[in-house]
């Protein structure tokens, strides 16, 4: 075969077209960052329909901001910012070749995003409870505001697509876990780790600013 | 060897000359249609984009003739009113998402940017397999929306209309944000590869100019493809939802959602035109046998136009109700992202002077561009000037406008590419009479068509009429049978080219004696692309130079992907041929 | 000159329209002074340059700033020009004298409406007066719809739940289409109306005599004046009278026969039906028809629905 692949210091999860595992991490690092410029520039779409009507009915979400809960709010932000730790232990522990700390800070990762989704999941349905839906379902009559639907639509709309990146990183870490439990990783080899890092950190950043946009609003 | 080991400094190269007709390629080194459908190779890849977008482009094509057709008589020629909206919504949606944005960047950019960065894939090529299979998905989707009721809200999607009418709209919103992420990941896969996978030696400067380019479009494609995404899912919701964003009956903005809207489509056009421009650059120098003139002007030019394209969206709103003052602005920009286009024709004239020109069908092709380009680009200055577009605005000027840019430009440029990459690609010429036959048909049938689109929009005949007064039938009648000239003139290239596949002459490793790299492997390609490692030492346009300085390859087993730039080259003295 | 002008632009009506044109042909002179030459030049090229044996070594000539400066500092300067004069021009366009008369214009699927001073309605045609300031104040019921005079030069987008503004000064009397242009649906190439400019005094006297608007002529039967309504409110856009299917259902014979209704049940078309489905258009939708109709609630009075009944009847 060709030139490249003959020499033997190939890890096994090289891939045949890289020269080296260092090109391969290279490429595999600064892909996963133009990617998440896109999620940013994704997400940037509502950020700028919050700031129109934002900017359009200030009073509005003063108004509307009270129905949101600024305690579970809060303790979700923390929750957050503690998986965004632990996986950048897991990562070091990759570095430091701790196989099995790496698999024990992505346990605790996945089960605090479990944490999130499942009061995110008990805010909503008070919410709906409550009558607060997005849109033309909207019912509730506590807001005296004719455009309070419009708040919640934005509410739902972002907080909802969080809510789904959060779970494809549930996704993505159960898959870890299974290769980290099988001893893939190690210093050697850790490229999904750091990837999976890098998306989680920019699921985090996203939430610390819904989290004052929506709910800490005077 | 030993010495390259030793002094790290002095590596040992070897002379690779390429084979015509080898006995193993791309093609046949795996077999059978599960290795295709499961294929990371990127030039398969590309192929199947080929396959994939010709279709679309002969459905969007039958689509244009259907609406000319229905425009022969001023009132109801033979479809009703209905199905004429749904015929030019479906026309412009299929082109520009299914067939545009796609043809260059990830058909042909697929097969050549790898091999003209010496790599052997691009970086990512299984995420490369996922973008193809998500556009798939997304052209199935939107197939499902035509037959589930089809759209009439133009390609455009303006609400309140598509959040309010009939129709499948939000099947055709979610199939085009799908294959939005193919773009995106397409994108990623692109910046990532030019970046991280070029050969040794390979700087900055010595990079093609279509791979400059295919790095501006990857840029414009990351960044403003995520909002159009956002923006038809905003769309979706609205219809589903009722979440009042952009419908003033639920309290919304409607030119809030044009504003997003053209923050994408307007870059989208440069997503659709900047691959172009660098297949202008490869096919000028290559059968001018000439240096490019400019080299940084045209690179740069591309970027720049990447990113003031990003500010100009709201020339598309001058009568839409913005404020004046942001009327003023777009307009100001949009006059400045004329300049870099305009740098570039220059160059690409200046490259002609004291060449050595041969007149074969890819140079026609860029002929064929630069004239209808040309023209595009200045009725674009027009258009640019607010108080001409008070007037000409969804006229029939912009349509022969963003044709004359669309067509005239990116499909000439993209047939130039064809006819340019054909022999690489396939291994066989095609028949040269009848590429320069066809060449000149569509030429003559575009104008035919789009010229008179001209004079009509100027005296004020306004776009998607089914009906129209009587003063334009004539121009309408001229347009229509351009249209049926230039319909014509794309079958026979279908016709002759996939003739060329079967029966086509062999073709030799570089038949137009370019010095650009993908020239440098054998014709078909071999499946890893090179059996050496490419050893870049000149640049792609070095004319002056010998062939033999670019058919250099490291000489031993040597992986390092080290900077030959000042290190001592050696050519070891016996030739030998690439067989493995 | 002349007559290219007629061929490429339609007559120059409004006080400002031939400013448009000057820079119009500003614009498309210089440039195809340009691609002549540059293509001028192409040729030259391709011809003393062309490829005399496949031998031929060309000069390595890799860049020449002077030019590069030349070829952007000359066309950045052109095209400044081409941007001040468009926007000087538009800024004309954009301030309303203060002597304006206001005309209120609306826009729905698929009909211009214009509303005076004095109440006076008028569908699909604008009457103004020559030689003065107008201010046209514009809305959609809708979607957006787009106000396109090409005689003026003008556009404007009307847009639902927002007013837009748009002034011209006609300078003679005489008549000059009016065009949607921003994609409404179905009927979008019907949506036409037509400016009508009289003379000062003429125009006192038609508004006068079309004040408070919507009663009956006095030389018409009900019917006819029916039939008249039909045309004006562009109701004939979507339903024929000979039977032909259009947007939608056809009016001949429909009145007393028995309609199959969307939601599977059925209707007799009667006085109380038709009188409903023009003010209510979505309550009852006949089976295999679009609800896109707009409730006329507001536009037509009560004599002048009982009129377009008393139309659809005679419509065996």
């Amino acid at each position: 075969m060709a030139n490249h692949s003959t020499t033997s210091s190939h890890s096994r999860f090289q891939q045949h077209h890289f020269v080296d595992a260092e090109q391969q991490f290279d490429a595999a690092k600064m892909g996963m960052w133009v990617f998440l410029v896109t999620e940013i520039l994704m997400f940037g779409g509502l950020f700028a329909a919050y700031i129109v009507y934002r900017l359009w009915y200030p009073e509005l979400f003063v108004l509307a901001s009270e129905e949101l809960n600024t305690l579970w709010g809060g303790v979700n932000t923390l929750v957050l910012i503690g998986s965004s730790l632990t996986v950048a232990m897991a990562i070091k522990s990759a570095q430091l070749n701790q196989k099995r700390n790496i698999a024990i800070n992505l346990g605790i990762t996945l089960a605090l995003a479990a944490i999130f989704m499942v009061i995110k999941y008990f805010e909503y349905t008070h919410k709906f409870h409550l009558g607060i839906f997005p849109g033309e379902f909207y019912t509730f009559e506590g807001i005296d505001h004719p455009k309070a639907n419009v708040f919640f639509s934005l509410y739902y709309l972002m907080t909802g697509l969080h809510g789904i990146h959060v779970t494809i990183g549930m996704g993505l870490m159960i898959w870890l876990l299974v290769r980290s439990t099988k001893g893939h990783f190690g210093e050697e080899y850790y490229t999904p780790i750091e990837m999976t890092g890098l998306y989680w950190h920019l699921v985090d950043i996203i939430w610390i600013f819904l989290f004052p946009l929506f709910y800490l609003i005077d | 060897m030993a010495t390259a080991e030793a002094n790290p400094k002095k590596i040992q190269v070897q002379r690779y000359e390429p084979e015509s007709d080898p006995d193993k390629h791309y093609l046949n080194e795996e077999t059978g249609l599960w290795t295709w459908l499961t294929t990371v190779d990127h030039k398969k890849i590309g192929l199947m984009y080929l396959a994939s977008i010709t279709f679309f482009f002969f459905v969007g094509g039958i689509m244009a003739l259907l609406v000319r057709t229905e425009l022969w008589t001023p009132a109801k020629t033979f479809i009703e009113a209905n199905t004429y909206n749904q015929l030019f919504t479906l026309h412009g949606a299929i082109m520009i998402f299914l067939f545009l944005v796609p043809s260059v960047p990830a058909a042909l950019g697929n097969f050549f940017l790898p091999l003209q960065l010496g790599a052997k894939d691009v970086a990512f090529p299984r995420l490369n397999l996922l973008s193809y299979y998500i556009y798939v998905a997304g052209a199935v989707i939107s197939i499902v929306s035509i037959v589930s009721g089809g759209i009439d809200t133009g390609w455009t999607f303006y609400t309140p209309y598509s959040s309010t009418t009939g129709g499948a709209v939000t099947i055709m919103t979610f199939g085009v944000f799908v294959i939005g992420f193919s773009s995106i990941l397409t994108g990623v896969n692109f910046i990532t590869t030019i970046h991280k996978m070029r050969a040794p030696g390979l700087t900055w400067d010595k990079l093609s100019l279509f791979s400059w380019s295919l790095y501006a479009t990857s840029i414009i494609q990351i960044l403003a493809t995520p909002v159009l995404a956002i923006t038809l899912a905003l769309v979706g919701m609205e219809r589903i939802l009722g979440i009042g964003i952009f419908d003033p009956a639920m309290g919304g903005d409607p030119v809030l959602y044009q504003h997003f809207f053209w923050f994408y489509s307007h870059p989208a056009v440069y997503i659709m035109i900047v691959p172009g421009f660098g297949i202008v650059s490869e096919v000028i120098t290559t059968f001018s046998k000439k240096h490019i003139f400019g080299y940084w002007a045209i690179a740069l030019s591309s970027l720049a136009i990447a990113f003031i394209g990003f500010l100009v969206w709201g020339h598309h709103m001058f009568v839409s109700g913005q404020a004046s003052l942001a009327t003023m602005v777009f307009s100001f920009l949009t006059f400045l992202v004329g300049i870099p286009t305009g740098i570039k024709m220059f160059n690409w004239t200046a490259t002609l002077y004291k060449g050595s020109i041969k007149l074969a069908s890819p140079l026609l092709y860029i002929f064929g561009f630069f004239f209808l380009f040309l023209v595009g680009g200045l009725t674009g200055i027009v258009l640019g000037s607010i108080a001409l577009d008070v007037h000409l605005h969804d006229t029939y000027y912009v349509v022969a406008h963003f044709h004359f840019v669309m067509v005239g430009g990116m499909v000439m440029a993209f047939l130039a590419g064809l006819h340019y990459w054909w022999p690489k690609m396939i291994g066989r010429m095609y028949n040269e009479t009848m590429a320069k036959i066809a060449c000149g048909i569509i030429f003559i049938g575009f104008n035919v068509t789009f010229l008179p689109q001209f004079v009509m929009g100027s005296q004020g005949m306004p776009r998607r009429y089914f009906n129209y007064i009587e003063q334009f039938q004539s121009f309408h009648q001229i347009s229509t049978i351009g249209s049926y000239i230039l319909g014509f003139g794309f079958v026979m290239i279908f016709y002759y080219l996939v003739k060329s596949i079967f029966t086509g002459e062999k073709a030799s490793p570089n038949p137009w004696g370019s010095r650009a790299l993908e020239w440098q492997v054998n014709s078909r390609p071999p499946l890893h692309n090179f059996h050496h490692t490419p050893v870049i030492v000149n640049g792609p346009y070095d004319y002056h130079k010998p062939m033999d300085e670019f058919q250099l390859g490291l000489a031993e087993n040597h992986n390092a992907h080290s900077d030959v730039n000042g290190a001592e080259v050696s050519v070891s003295n016996e030739e030998e041929t690439s067989a493995e | 000159m002349d007559a290219l002008n007629d061929l490429l632009l339609p007559p120059a009506k409004s006080t400002l329209a031939h400013q448009t044109d000057t820079l119009f042909w500003f614009v498309h002179l210089s440039s195809l002074a340009l691609t002549i030459g540059l293509i001028a030049v192409i040729v030259y090229f391709v011809y003393k340059y062309r490829r005399k044996s496949e031998d031929e070594v060309t000069p390595l000539i890799t860049h020449n700033n002077t030019l590069e400066v030349t070829w952007s500092v000359i066309p950045l300067i052109l095209v400044l020009v081409v941007f001040g004069w468009g926007y000087k021009v538009f800024m004309d366009q954009q301030v309303v004298p203060d002597d304006a008369y206001e005309i209120k214009v609306t826009g729905q699927k698929w009909m211009w409406q214009f509303t005076y001073e004095n109440g006076a309605r008028t569908n699909g045609e604008l009457h103004v007066p020559a030689d003065r300031p107008i201010k046209l104040i514009m809305s959609s019921n809708d979607v957006i719809h787009s106000f396109y005079v090409p005689d003026y030069r003008l556009k404007q987008d009307v847009v639902p739940g927002q007013y837009t503004e748009l002034w011209f000064n006609a300078k003679e009397p005489g008549e000059s289409i009016i065009y949607c242009t921003e994609y409404c649906g179905t009927a979008h190439s019907d949506m036409l109306g037509t400016v009508v400019v009289h003379e000062q005094t003429d125009f006192k006297t038609w508004l006068a005599e079309n004040a408070g608007g919507g009663s009956k002529p006095e030389d018409l039967a009900p019917a006819e004046w029916g039939e008249q309504l039909a045309q004006e409110y562009a109701c004939a856009t979507c339903h024929s009278t000979d039977g032909s299917q259009m947007t939608g259902p056809t009016w001949q014979g429909k009145f007393g026969s028995e309609e199959p209704l969307a939601d599977g049940s059925s209707v007799t078309v009667d006085e109380n039906y038709l009188r409903e489905s023009i003010l209510e258009p979505n309550a009852k939708v006949v089976q295999g028809f679009p609800a896109v109709m707009n409730t006329y609630q507001g536009q037509l009075n009560e004599e002048q629905i009982n009129a377009i009944i008393e139309y659809i009847k005679t419509l065996k």
